[in-house]
């Protein structure tokens, strides 16, 4: 069988794989059975960062054929939809509803599967928790090719719940979603001159906020060090509408509008644009402006305007990196901060953000603390100096994001989580010979 | 795995006392431990180096291996792979030999085509197949510029050499696609053991210098390097002169 080269979203470190298109629960559990030495994984839209949905020499299951709606309960707002279902199609579908997503990350171009597999959190963490929080259900076809209907207090649930897909192959999940009144949101918006300035508001006001989020300025140092932007917001009453939207209060119809040049070279974002953009980006951003009243797509999702954004960091790749650590340890972040600042790894939109509680999820990410993520891209002092961070993230008792990581070390990651034990056991219960894999699970001995 | 930023979490030295292959390999235990194996025929120097590398973090194994005597390579291979993938796997091992006794004793010549040639071919069919199974991998070929164009002064070694890279080469084409990549590498004179009986020839370099560029030739995914890389236009230069005059320039 051919096979096909496939990258995780930052495009690094890519590896062949036999792409199956997943077809039928029958045609699926076929595949698992039969599948060779290498093993098999599933894959969704593939906007994980590394190689996470990547199988060296194995099978890869392209889920994104398997995208119905099976069921859609309008009064209690549950779904029952199919594990390739985008998030895009999903807030399509709901919206016109007066219904949301529960959690939605900074693109929607990811499959509900893959929601589950990262249990992704989005802007409203500290309010509402995780994806899988809002899980009641789902049906996982395991190692033995069986299907079992699993449920929030089953083992296999919380295994699945962070499992990066090693648990086996999500086929259909039941999801709680939100109520709205309008497709609007509702944002204030306010600039923060420095760090401790940012972590102040922040701290301050979060709880006022249903959804939040701050972008800080990884290259300015000294007194700005750390200066950012806070956008947060509520999703807009419908008596917060202008006459003119009110006439259509649940509209959704985002479009792409621009698309990134196949072919970039690397270099184009280096320390000096990327200085540029992020000066005229802190600039444009009011000092102080509130209740705006936002497009959810321009709130959630800036950066699906563009398509193909990932190649503008040119044919090396880039890295994403996340970590969360613990309410205290804020020393790590403005150390992080600081040496991102001094060593000039060129970064777009770091984001910063508070976590609520985590969930029993045991290899789940979000966990109580601060939250910093950042774009670097590839270059040759990058890993010394992310390795030297990652000490610092393990030794406060933080972590390191699985599903944005392609470079982290094994020993690290195991210190970082410490139910990984447990995760283990209940995999090898339900997979003892080790058939979901993936090059994700051989580079971290997960 | 070679992770994005290209670190390799398994290592496999084939001349595991090559002071250039260990040279590579602390470059990269100098940023992350690392599983070694070091493949070599037994001897206190591969103990050294293999208790060396163990002070350095590295976790090691030495294998049992002997360049000549291809009928195991296969075997001893694929038992490696089956102990964890082989993320990168240096291609070492070579004789330099006696140009004076090689071009006159067909025992010697054939020694040093034994070791240098026939041995680098038998590993590297048996690195592509473990790793085109794996989906992933990196053969680094220590080749040398004294195979881009044999000299009369050591044109037994220069031979051998020019088989080896035409056949790493190729063996690069043949694995795109794969997932599997090679890095032909082209030193200029290297001050090891290897020549340390000899007059540094000009543009001398050491094997420090040709790690670091190693390192940094995996990690951007190049095919053939030339060390130093200037080199490289000196040999351009060289293989493109006239015959006598090369002959002359080259003794
Ligand atoms: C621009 C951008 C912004 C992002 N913002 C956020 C954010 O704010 N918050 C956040 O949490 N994440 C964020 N992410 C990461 C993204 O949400 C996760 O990586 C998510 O898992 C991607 O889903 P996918 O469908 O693309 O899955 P893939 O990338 O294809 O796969 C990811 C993992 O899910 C597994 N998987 C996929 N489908 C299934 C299935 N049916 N059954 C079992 N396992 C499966 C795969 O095996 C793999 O381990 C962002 C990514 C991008 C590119
Ligand atoms: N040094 C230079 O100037 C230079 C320049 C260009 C290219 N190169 C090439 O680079 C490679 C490494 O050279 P180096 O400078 O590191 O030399 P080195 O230190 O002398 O290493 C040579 C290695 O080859 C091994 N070897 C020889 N015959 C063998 C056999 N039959 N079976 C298994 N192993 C055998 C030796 O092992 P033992 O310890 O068992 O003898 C030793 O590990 C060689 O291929 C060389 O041709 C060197």
């Amino acid at each position: 069988m051919g096979t096909t080269m496939l990258t995780g979203w930052g495009r690094t470190a890519p590896t062949p794989a036999s792409l199956v298109p997943a077809g039928t629960d029958e045609q699926l559990a076929d595949l698992v059975r039969s599948a060779g030495p290498r093993g098999l994984v599933a894959r969704g839209l593939g906007r994980a960062y590394g190689d996470a949905a990547q199988n060296a020499g194995g099978t890869v299951v392209d889920m994104t054929g398997r995208d119905r709606v099976l069921h859609f309960d309008r009064e209690a707002g549950t779904v029952v939809v199919e594990a390739g279902l985008s998030l895009d199609r999903l807030m399509r579908e709901a919206i016109p509803l007066g219904w949301f997503v529960p959690v939605t990350p900074g693109t929607r171009f990811v499959t509900v599967g893959g929601a589950i597999a990262a249990d992704i959190h989005g802007k409203n963490h500290h309010v509402h928790g995780s994806f899988c929080r809002h899980v009641l259900e789902f049906d996982l076809l395991c190692a033995d090719g069986e299907v079992h209907s699993v449920r929030p207090g089953d083992d296999l649930f919380w295994a699945t719940a962070g499992g990066m897909g090693l648990t086996g192959v999500v086929l259909r999940a039941t999801v709680q979603l939100l109520p709205i009144e309008t497709s609007r949101m509702r944002v204030d918006t306010e600039r923060a001159t420095d760090l401790d300035d940012l972590m102040d508001r922040l701290t301050r006001t979060d709880d006022q906020y249903t959804y939040s989020v701050a972008w800080i300025d990884c290259l300015s140092t000294g007194r700005r060090l750390g200066r950012g932007v806070l956008t947060r917001g509520w999703h807009a009453k419908a008596a917060e509408l202008s006459t003119k939207d009110r006439a259509r209060p649940l509209a959704f119809d985002p479009r792409v509008r621009l698309a990134a040049p196949r072919r970039l070279p690397g270099g184009l974002l280096n320390r000096y644009t990327v200085a540029a953009f992020n000066e005229m980006w802190y600039r444009k951003a009011p000092r102080e402006r509130r209740d705006e009243i936002q497009p959810l797509a321009t709130f959630f999702h800036p950066l699906d305007g563009v398509a193909d954004w990932n190649r503008v960091y040119g044919p090396r790749g880039f890295v994403q990196y996340q970590f969360v650590v613990p309410f205290g340890a804020e020393e790590v972040l403005r150390t992080s901060v600081e040496a991102f600042a001094s060593a000039g790894h060129a970064s777009f939109l770091a984001v910063l953000k508070r976590f609520g509680a985590g969930n029993d999820g045991m290899l789940s990410f979000p966990d109580a603390g601060w939250t910093l993520a950042l774009d670097v891209p590839v270059s040759a002092g990058l890993s010394p100096l992310l390795d030297r961070l990652d000490e610092l993230v393990a030794g406060a008792g933080g972590r390191l994001y699985l599903a944005k990581d392609s470079r982290a070390r094994a020993e690290l990651i195991a210190r970082m989580y410490p139910r990984l034990g447990r995760f283990r056991a209940v995999r090898d219960k339900y997979d003892p010979t080790g058939v979901f894999t993936s090059d994700l699970a051989r580079r971290l001995a997960l | 795995m070679i992770d994005a930023l290209g670190n390799p979490q398994t290592v496999l030295l084939l001349g595991g006392t090559s002071d250039i292959g260990l040279a590579i390999v602390e470059r990269y235990l100098a940023s992350r431990p690392v599983r070694v194996v070091l493949a070599g025929r037994p001897s206190p120097r591969l103990d050294e180096a293999a208790a060396r590398l163990t002070a350095k973090g590295a976790t090691v194994e030495t294998v049992e291996f002997d360049a000549a005597q291809t009928a195991g390579h296969q075997e001893l291979i694929s038992k490696i792979a089956a102990g964890g993938d082989i993320d990168l796997a240096v291609v070492a091992f070579g004789l330099l030999g006696e140009q004076a006794v090689a071009e006159r004793d067909p025992a010697a010549a054939v020694e040093l085509a034994t070791v240098n040639y026939v041995g680098a071919v038998s590993v590297g069919v048996a690195l592509a197949t473990v790793m085109r199974a794996a989906g992933h991998g990196v053969i680094v070929a220590l080749s040398s510029v004294a195979g881009e164009r044999a000299r009369r002064a050591n044109f037994v070694y220069g031979s051998t050499k020019a088989g080896m890279d035409a056949f790493y080469s190729g063996l690069g084409d043949s694995l795109i696609g794969s997932g599997v990549r090679v890095l032909v590498v082209r030193p200029g004179f290297v001050t090891t053991k290897m020549t340390a009986h000899l007059e540094p020839a000009p543009l001398a370099t050491t094997a420090d210098e040709v790690a670091d560029a190693v390192v940094a030739a995996v990690r951007r995914g190049r095919h053939t390097i030339w060390v130093p890389a200037r080199l490289r236009f000196v040999m351009s230069g060289l293989r493109h002169l006239p015959r006598p005059l090369f002959r002359r320039l080259s003794r």
